[in-house]
């Protein structure tokens, strides 16, 4: 029997059916594309043509182009790369961990912030190979047999781990994802009246009939998935930390990143889920599938690996002093004063002090400050990872290395580049893709139901919605 | 589930004499082991005086003057690795409560008087690290000497025995500062004080208000235990090899306190059913208690082989000091490598399977061998740096964890005596006596 204590919020509210459920995540997958969707489209395409040209101008005339110098040899390529990276774990904590934690508010977000995950891995993929320079060479990272004599991976170095962490990463989450795709791409298949959308959703369903024996199957690989997914969010953004933390670099060597890091990232994630599901349960009307409790959660990680974050920038700052070692204790102070004191203090207006407005509850269950916040949070963690790359690489050991870094239109197109790569692909998930996991729900909807569990709304001020009071009624007259 | 059946809530655990008898076995061989391992020190002839004498601290000074090695030093460092073990302990019991209230767990509601029978153990721990502060503060600590900070003699002089290094770190590195960390216990003895009262408020008065009010305390307790437990692990432990420090080390020995305090709560959870008590906790709870020990020695691995690849690969020498004392040394290499075994591959190993977690049996080995494993992870941060080449292993070390044992297993068992074993209003207790996973 499943019990569910009483202090618990509902995770669907407004009384809604089985039937209901499919109803409205599946119609938005069939009714045509609106004015809205139409115009946010056209907009990611025109950022990612944009952008584009300016990559192409890159891949032809070299990565000169951008504002990097001979000391700040990474800067914005490399920082793009993190951020989005980073962006992408929420998706697989969502999706594994959550699960292992049997948090079951997972269900109504984890399909879109695992789509979100992998345009992100995208994203942070194609930084990877336009810093390389030679971009069409960027097949030498695998180690494959060739014709060039000696020349072979150089398997000691971080970089080459993140080639292997970040392509695990995607195909593991990429299936991960796609495997709890199939159940609803059935029902839409079941569902669809035109001749291509049976076609199509057909062939996306590879054939599912939803016996029992597939549900199991369906099940077991889900274990599986998530058993990989675990060490995967771990390791990720821990390798991603290797990169600099391996270094002798002061600023860069420092034990703590790989935990730190692997928290930011979710940190940076769970901001982005916020940015893009407010939206969509905006416009899709899924105000009873991410309720204010959903939110909340979510706000609750920010603030929870948001503090983890800022308690290891002040760890890092004490131990550089208490090091006692000159260079250590320079690049520290240098951050916070130098000549990228701004930056410095944006992450840390934006990553430490303005996420712990979360603790008060007004402000966690306020739609308008969540979503402010969360893209606070983004800005944020972008200098974050700005702050750590430029300010430790533009002070070399030798003062006639000291350089100052700045962009040129070439750093910021190809950053606008990826935003375009990014929203084309999500406008396009959002629209032909179910973005709840209709089955996933449909297996919390009973501890939700009112009639089994009287509507226990104590988190939203609202009046408990019409369909859930009737339920309420019935149940009182019948235990009458 | 069999969920109606019915499990006696208001059952009061009874410290029973056979329980007792079997706790002063523990502590009276404890003291015997411990007399042997005094007695073959003292009077074990003075090999060990002869290294100390040869040994020159590799800073430059000589370390307490050049005297000879006593005994009395290594039960100093003895004394040190079961008080901060202990500590830790015994403050993850107060954590786990915290924890599961702050997330809504639900499962643990029906054994949280067992970890919350932990807390009033604190200020003992508190007492007792100041004590040992004042006496052996010089033998622990390089840093508590006052000749290191002086650049001049008094005669004008420069004085030899000056550090830059740790003179540097002399606005963390004084005793008034290890007095506020010790302080920090007694913070966390107030917290828990708190949280106990309005949990054994809850049983009289049911309700939902007393659960909230927990819930508050516990998300104070927990922001306040995420500062305090880094800087303590750097003024307990980091703070001995004194030139040495790690971002990480926080996080690291905090990792190690919480297996050990996990296994723990487990061990004492599968000891009060195997005298009949807490019934309702059946597989399924085990089951949860196995994969966080599970978990928390995979994180724990995590922590440890951050901290050990990125100083081992960027090979500072002021970073690999620390390594190559313990990785290096005859003395210590044991203890590195049987601290990786026993934390990571034996729980992995051991705990991998959904049957291994729920087996009674398994859980007590695997945790007595996790408890095991952070006692010689502990042993290995303090004892390089404490003893030098003057470090051992033998009945001294083995006689003194039995004497803390024995004491705490007989303050716990008192404790739980205290308060019902279970917390029979608690809002999500019908959710864990109905947990099926």
């Amino acid at each position: 029997m499943q019990v569910v204590s009483q202090v618990r919020e509902p995770l669907i509210t407004g009384g809604k059916t089985i039937r209901d459920i499919t109803e409205d995540i599946s119609s938005r997958v069939e009714e045509s594309p609106s004015a809205a969707w139409l115009g946010g489209f056209a907009f990611s395409l025109l950022m990612f043509i944009a952008g584009g040209i300016y990559l192409g101008d890159l891949l032809w005339s070299g990565i000169g182009r951008w504002g990097l110098n001979k000391s700040v040899e990474w800067a914005w390529d490399i920082t793009n790369f993190v951020w989005w990276v980073g962006i992408g774990h929420a998706g697989t904590l969502i999706s594994a961990v959550l699960l292992l934690f049997r948090q079951k508010w997972r269900t109504s977000i984890n399909r879109a912030a695992e789509a979100m995950t992998i345009f992100a891995v995208f994203c942070a993929g194609s930084f990877i190979l336009m810093h390389v320079g030679r971009t069409w060479l960027a097949y030498w990272c695998l180690p494959l047999p060739n014709t060039y004599g000696s020349l072979w991976v150089n398997f000691n170095s971080p970089l080459i781990w993140d080639v292997f962490a970040i392509s695990t990463y995607l195909s593991v989450s990429l299936v991960f994802w796609y495997i709890g795709l199939i159940p609803d791409f059935g029902t839409i298949r079941d569902r669809a009246t035109g001749k291509i959308g049976r076609l199509m959703y057909g062939m996306l369903s590879f054939g599912w009939d939803g016996a029992a024996k597939t549900w199991m199957h369906y099940e077991a690989v889900s274990l599986i998935l998530a058993g990989m997914s675990t060490p995967l969010v771990l390791s990720v953004h821990t390798i991603v930390s290797f990169d600099f933390a391996t270094s002798v670099i002061p600023g860069w060597h420092t034990t703590i990143f790989p935990p730190y890091f692997v928290a930011g990232a979710i940190f940076s994630g769970f901001a982005m889920v916020l940015t893009l599901m407010l939206v969509i349960r905006k416009v899709y009307r899924l105000e009873d599938y991410v309720t204010m409790e959903h939110i909340e959660m979510m706000n609750i990680i920010i603030i929870v690996t948001g503090s983890i974050v800022g308690i290891a920038y002040t760890t890092e700052f004490f131990v550089a002093w208490y090091s006692g070692v000159e260079y250590e204790q320079y690049a520290f102070v240098n951050r916070a004063t130098g000549p990228y004191w701004w930056a410095y203090w944006s992450m840390m207006t934006c990553n430490v002090i303005s996420p712990q407005l979360f603790w008060i509850k007004k402000v966690r269950t306020s739609i308008l400050a969540t979503f402010v916040l969360s893209i606070i949070v983004n800005i944020g963690m972008w200098f974050e990872r700005f702050v750590i790359i430029v300010t430790s690489l533009h002070r070399d050991y030798l003062p006639s290395s000291w350089v100052y870094f700045s962009p040129t239109i070439y750093d910021v197109m190809c950053y606008i580049f990826s935003f375009g790569l990014f929203f084309t692909f999500f406008f396009l998930f959002a629209k032909y893709f179910p973005v709840v996991n209709m089955a996933e729900v449909k297996a919390v909807w009973k501890e939700s139901n009112p009639r089994v569990y009287r509507a226990r709304r104590t988190v939203s001020e609202d009046e408990i919605p019409a369909a859930d009071k009737k339920a309420i009624e019935k149940d009182l007259v019948h235990a009458h | 589930m069999k969920s109606d059946v019915q499990y006696n809530l208001d059952e009061r655990y009874v410290f029973s004499d056979k329980a007792k008898k079997n706790v002063f076995i523990v502590l009276i061989l404890g003291i015997i082991f411990f007399a042997i391992g005094v007695a073959m020190l003292a009077f074990g002839g003075d090999h060990s005086a002869a290294h100390a004498l040869a040994y020159g601290d590799p800073t430059g000074h000589v370390g307490e003057g050049g005297h000879g090695f006593s005994w009395v030093t290594r039960l100093k460092s003895d004394l040190w690795i079961n008080t901060v073990f202990f500590t830790g302990i015994t403050m993850i019991g107060v954590f786990f409560v915290a924890i599961q209230s702050a997330a809504h767990v639900g499962w643990s509601a029906a054994l949280k008087r067992v970890p919350e029978a932990f807390g009033s153990y604190l200020p003992v721990l508190g007492v007792v690290m100041l004590a040992i502060f004042l006496w052996a503060g010089h033998d622990l600590f390089h840093w508590t000497h006052s000749y290191l900070y002086n650049e001049t003699l008094e005669n004008g002089q420069p004085n030899p025995q000056y550090d830059e290094i740790i003179a540097g770190k002399a606005g963390f590195l004084n005793p008034t500062f290890f007095i506020v960390t010790v302080c920090f216990i007694f913070v966390w003895f107030a917290f828990w004080f708190f949280i106990r009262k309005n949990s054994l408020a809850e049983d009289l008065e049911g309700g939902t208000e007393r659960f909230w009010k927990i819930k508050t305390l516990s998300t104070l307790f927990i922001i306040f235990l995420a500062i305090s437990s880094s800087i303590a692990a750097w003024m307990w432990v980091m703070s001995i090899d004194t030139h040495w420090f790690s971002t990480m080390f926080g996080w690291y020995m905090f990792a190690s306190w919480h297996v050990s305090g996990l296994a723990t709560i487990t061990l004492t959870v599968l000891f009060l059913q195997d005298q009949g008590y807490l019934k309702m906790i059946n597989e399924n709870h085990l089951h949860d208690l196995g994969k966080f020990i599970f978990a928390f020695s995979i994180f724990w691995t995590y922590v440890w082989f951050a901290q050990f690849l990125l100083i081992y690969y960027a090979n500072i020498p002021e970073e690999t000091a620390y390594f190559i004392d313990r990785f290096q040394n005859d003395l210590y290499k044991k203890a590195f490598f049987l601290n990786i075994f026993l934390n990571f591959i034996f729980p992995f190993l051991g705990l991998m399977t959904r049957d291994a977690k729920r087996k009674t049996i398994i859980l007590k080995i695997v945790c007595f061998g996790v408890l095991a494993g952070h006692w010689i992870d502990f042993y290995q941060m303090i004892t390089p740096g404490v003893l030098k080449e003057n470090g051992g292993f033998g009945f001294m070390e083995i006689g003194l964890l039995m004497i803390y044992i024995g004491v705490f297993v007989l303050w716990i068992g008192n404790a739980l005596t205290k308060a019902p074993l279970v917390a029979k209003n608690h809002p999500m207790l019908q959710e864990s006596l109905n947990h099926h996973i």
